[in-house]
């Protein structure tokens, strides 16, 4: 076999444990640009692009599963965005239309970049993944899964399926900078979700460390100061953008600066928790 | 698996509704290449081949990507098509007359992307129930993903609001 586009799950499943050396693709928009630039050998493609059980997505008792194969166009829809905004808002800022229309949130997580846009989106809401090799299926929360920049948990012959998660009550936000609009790798991105049955805030930080970092200081922080009733911040946010830094370990490299990152973490975050409480 | 290796793959590609063959082919070879370099149509251009420029842009089952972020083998049973299938020698299509009418070409070398960018924008555009006539915003943004070094892209917004209006 050199190239296979399995139709079903089980097929797909079959031939990467037939085949350990099987490049699996998806999207293709961070292989491709390896294997263009000769940086990647190829010996033989299993492609998930005709995979019927990993496209879609669907809602059930107050959850959200979303098939890996769905791409970010998709997410970017309003029939989703009218259910998970902050994802949608991610979704839209990844690349350019031609790279949405390829790229897969499955992608997004098995490539694992500090920087991928949905991921701060995904560990905010404490994600559930569902894998699946040849011989069994598991379900791993997402900060598990990440284990390091570009490094995740997926092992030999196992396919990300779906992620699931919560269906929040409340405003949410996704803010991301970057050197323009269009076609950019972040430099820093925040994610925050009201959550107003648990009275709570879920914060997730992207490109400010290792992996995608959960902003839990900021979180416990949300608790107290936020007027539950009126749902309006009555606490100091000089205090909360404080917190936000500290949850945040940018480093330096050839984006930014660890200075910049920290600078400009706490006011996407400050500046997101304004638009969720107004 | 003993048969996991062969640097000479055979499929066939539906481009521009025309069967191609496709054989002695390397197993990550982009859709771009095959098209450029084993099926002799260059109408899509080869830059960046890491999906920042646009140059590429094809549809593939009806949706717009950069043919150099497909492996070619994994798009064997999709319909893909390409700038060659924009009107013909004899008469351009809304799109291309638009872009001669604005000047919205100088060098030309990422017309090609535009021109699918643009047809695709049009054609999801009509779909759209409530979109204005031209949204000049929303034309910035399906067309984040195409560069151009020369024009400045005022004139192919110009071209976008001719290729609209002649659309209607």
């Amino acid at each position: 076999m050199i190239a296979a586009a399995p139709l079903s799950l089980a097929d797909a499943l079959r031939a990467i444990a037939d085949d350990p050396f099987a490049t699996v693709i998806a999207g293709g928009t961070d292989l491709m640009v390896q294997i263009n630039a000769g940086r990647r050998p190829v010996t033989s493609l299993v492609s998930l692009r005709n995979v019927a059980e990993l496209k879609g997505w669907s809602t059930e008792s107050g959850n959200l599963r979303i098939g890996a194969g769905c791409s970010y166009s998709e997410l970017e829809r309003p029939d989703f965005a009218a259910i998970m905004p902050a994802l949608a808002q991610a979704a839209r800022t990844v690349g350019s239309p031609q790279i949405r229309n390829a790229g897969t949130i499955g992608g997004n997580l098995a490539t694992a970049s500090p920087a991928g846009d949905t991921l701060p989106v995904l560990v905010a809401l404490d994600a559930q993944l569902e894998i699946a090799s040849s011989s069994a299926t598991r379900s791993i929360a997402i900060s598990d899964f990440l284990v390091g920049p570009k490094q995740t948990d997926l092992r030999q012959g196992e396919l990300i399926v779906a992620i699931s998660v919560p269906v929040l009550r409340g405003a949410q936000e996704f803010l991301k900078v970057g050197t323009r609009n269009a076609m950019v790798i972040s430099v820093a991105s925040v994610a925050v979700l009201a959550d107003l049955d648990a009275q709570g805030v879920r914060i997730g930080l992207g490109t400010v460390g290792p992996t995608v970092l959960r902003g839990a200081r900021a979180e416990a922080w949300t608790r107290s100061n936020i007027d539950w009733d009126s749902n309006r911040v009555v606490g100091n946010l000089d205090e909360f953008v404080a917190l936000v830094r500290s949850d945040s370990h940018p480093i330096d490299d050839h984006r930014s600066t660890k200075r910049y990152r920290s600078h400009a973490i706490g006011i996407c975050a400050r500046r997101a928790l304004q638009r969720v409480f107004p | 698996m003993t048969d996991s290796y062969s640097p000479h793959p055979a499929y066939r590609l539906m481009v521009n509704g025309e069967p191609h063959d496709v054989s002695d082919a390397w197993i990550g070879e982009s859709l771009l290449h095959v098209l450029r370099e084993r099926l002799e149509l260059p109408g899509a251009k080869s830059a960046c081949e890491q999906g920042e420029c646009g140059s590429c842009s094809v549809l593939v089952d009806g949706v717009l990507v950069c043919a150099c972020l497909v492996a070619a083998v994994t798009v064997a049973d999709a319909d893909i098509r390409t700038v060659e299938s924009c009107g013909s020698s004899q008469s351009l299509s809304v799109v291309q007359q638009a872009f001669v009418d604005a000047g919205a070409v100088q060098c030309g070398f990422c017309t090609p992307g535009l021109i699918m960018a643009v047809q695709d924008l049009i054609d999801r555009g009509i779909q759209l129930p409530h979109a204005s006539p031209f949204d000049e915003l929303a034309t910035r943004e399906a067309l984040s993903g195409n560069l151009c070094r020369c024009t400045g892209y005022g004139r192919v917004l110009d071209a976008v609001a001719r290729a609209v209006e002649a659309s209607r």
